[in-house]
């Protein structure tokens, strides 16, 4: 197994790279609002133009943004083949028993080109920000719910410690999975039932491994002085610049416009 | 000045459930034990497996609190619930597998979790950060992921988040046991630069002799007790009584040993190459 990439960070030091995280997750948020405010070709128009510039600035390579696109294209198909068959109005063509109808073409394109948009708009974000600053991220953004007394430091600590492990434990299981192929276990054959068995004595001594870590883990926080985030200090605190503020009153100006098509009807 | 670390008559119990019988056991993983040691000192504790020197380490850290006896560091008693986090500060600990220890996703993220965790401003992260990296001469690997340095390069980093945090003495516990001889050589050389330029008080556990021979005192631990105690001369002049503890004694010291009981005069406890060298020709 060779290089882990965690998530799908793309390095670069494109301006995109450059916001504040906080900044870009909002925006995220709002371009997917803005996708289901606007209803008209236009409002779409304007939405693609926006994430065209979008990736024009983080200097991302085009397929990189299309590759994101692999893991949700069944269920766009899906979505675009129930919309087109299932939807009543003017019929266009008929066959067997299903109907496809003007309005249903219209619907299955507009909910394509939402999705579409939906997730490449997303992946800019997770391509240009790396793992820990997204955490950093939603630790600050939703620090307010502690009031509430959900555990925000401690889930954002939990994120950031997952992040970390996961390649080790993917090295493990590796190492688990090589010595008892070396013993003769056998991975690859059979059919669905008898592979995800074979997993089973895989998972036995990685479960071990991983509490064992995790116990290991704890004690080094502990002896670090960690307890919680009371009265923790931060050594790469998140800080807002004249960039940022750009960027937000950007991201504001777009949803302004998203709202006046849609009052208006466009 | 009081002691940087003092014990007194130390005890830890701990119960044990066994999977077959339903009486639970109840193991005395260290017993009477008195401990002293002063600023500056370069101490070492020896043992084989399970006689009860990590319990000893852990005890210092605060990480475990005596059943019986008392455990002082830098004149605060670790049984005190609200000076633990005084207690972690002061003594320090590493740990024996590098990959388990380190939090950050980036190295000098690391380090910074202990000074973060003290509530240390900003600014002074940094510069605590910057003088602890290069201390252990990281200073040059402050961008990467831990995962992708080496065995000793890792201890190193995790011997830096203990520096970061300015403590009075460092207790490692067994830190080299993962590592390969290179590695084992780098983290020990930092140690002990660490000890001699910076006046850190050292407590090295550990099964491996050769890592001993610099140190001012030896303790030898067997069955929870210190069972023996002295400079590394004088304790390596037994090897009879070692290796009864199931502890081996230097290569050197071992021919040495081994020369003086054929008949070649030899003088007691031989620690280096050198001496031998010296002692022969």
């Amino acid at each position: 197994m060779g290089e882990i990439t965690l998530g799908q960070y793309y390095p670069s030091n494109s301006i995109l790279h450059r916001l504040d995280p906080r900044v870009k997750f909002i925006g995220t948020i709002l371009y997917i609002v803005s996708l289901f405010l606007v209803n008209s070709w236009i409002g779409y128009a304007m939405a693609g133009c926006v994430l065209a510039v979008l990736i024009g600035l983080s200097r991302v390579p085009l397929r990189f943004i299309l590759r994101s696109m692999k893991p949700v294209l069944f269920i766009l198909l899906f979505t675009m083949i129930f919309n087109l068959l299932l939807t009543p109005g003017d019929v266009l063509v008929r066959f067997w028993i299903f109907r496809i109808t003007r309005e249903g073409v219209s619907l299955a394109v507009r909910m394509g080109i939402r999705l579409a948009f939906l997730v490449m708009g997303s992946s800019i974000m997770t391509l240009t920000t790396t793992p820990n600053e997204l955490t950093d991220a939603m630790e600050n953004l939703f620090a307010p719910l502690s009031f509430f007394h959900v555990p925000v430091h401690e889930i954002a600590m939990m994120m950031s410690i997952a992040l970390r492990f996961i390649p080790i434990l993917v090295e493990e299981t590796d190492k688990i999975k090589k010595a008892q192929m070396a013993r003769g276990a056998d991975f690859e054959s059979g059919g669905l039932v008898r592979r995800v068995r074979s997993m089973i004595p895989l998972l036995v001594p990685l479960f071990v491994s991983a509490f064992r870590r995790a116990n290991d883990l704890a004690m080094a926080m502990e002896a670090r002085c960690y307890h919680g985030g009371s009265g923790r200090t931060q050594m790469k605190p998140l800080k807002y610049s004249k960039r940022d503020f750009i960027a937000y009153a950007i991201e504001l100006a777009y949803l302004a416009v998203c709202i006046i098509f849609k009052v208006r009807g466009l | 000045m009081p002691s940087i670390i003092k014990a007194e008559k130390l005890g830890y119990y701990y119960v044990k459930y066994s999977d077959d019988s339903e009486n639970p056991e109840l193991i005395n993983a260290i017993r009477s034990i008195d401990l002293s040691v002063e600023r500056g000192e370069f101490i070492a504790v020896l043992g084989h497996n399970g006689s009860g020197k990590s319990t000893l380490a852990k005890h210092i850290n605060a990480l475990l609190v005596p059943s019986e006896g008392t455990m002082w560091i830098d004149g605060v008693d670790t049984g005190q619930e609200e000076d633990l986090w005084k207690v972690r500060q002061k003594a320090g600990m590493v740990f024996q597998n590098p990959d388990n220890q380190i939090i950050g996703t980036v190295v000098d993220e690391d380090v910074g979790f202990g000074p973060e965790n003290l509530g240390v401003p900003t600014d002074d992260i940094w510069k605590r950060v910057d003088d602890a990296l290069s201390k252990v001469g990281m200073l040059g690997f402050r961008d990467r992921s831990p995962g992708k340095l080496s065995g000793g390069q890792k201890q190193r980093v995790a011997i830096a988040g203990v520096v970061a945090m300015q403590p009075e003495c460092i207790v490692l516990d067994e830190p080299t046991a993962m590592l390969d001889p290179n590695g084992r050589k780098e983290v020990l050389q930092v140690v002990r630069d660490l000890n001699k330029q910076e006046g850190v008080t050292v407590i090295l556990i550990t099964h491996y002799m050769e890592e001993v021979v610099f140190a001012d005192h030896v303790y030898v631990m067997d069955g929870g007790q210190i069972v023996m105690e002295g400079t590394p001369r004088e304790v390596f002049s037994q090897v009879d009584v070692l290796k009864s503890y199931r502890l081996t004694v230097p290569q050197v010291t071992e021919l040495a040993y081994e020369l003086k009981t054929a008949g070649v005069p030899l003088p007691e406890g031989i620690l280096t190459i050198d001496e031998l060298v010296e002692a022969l020709c």
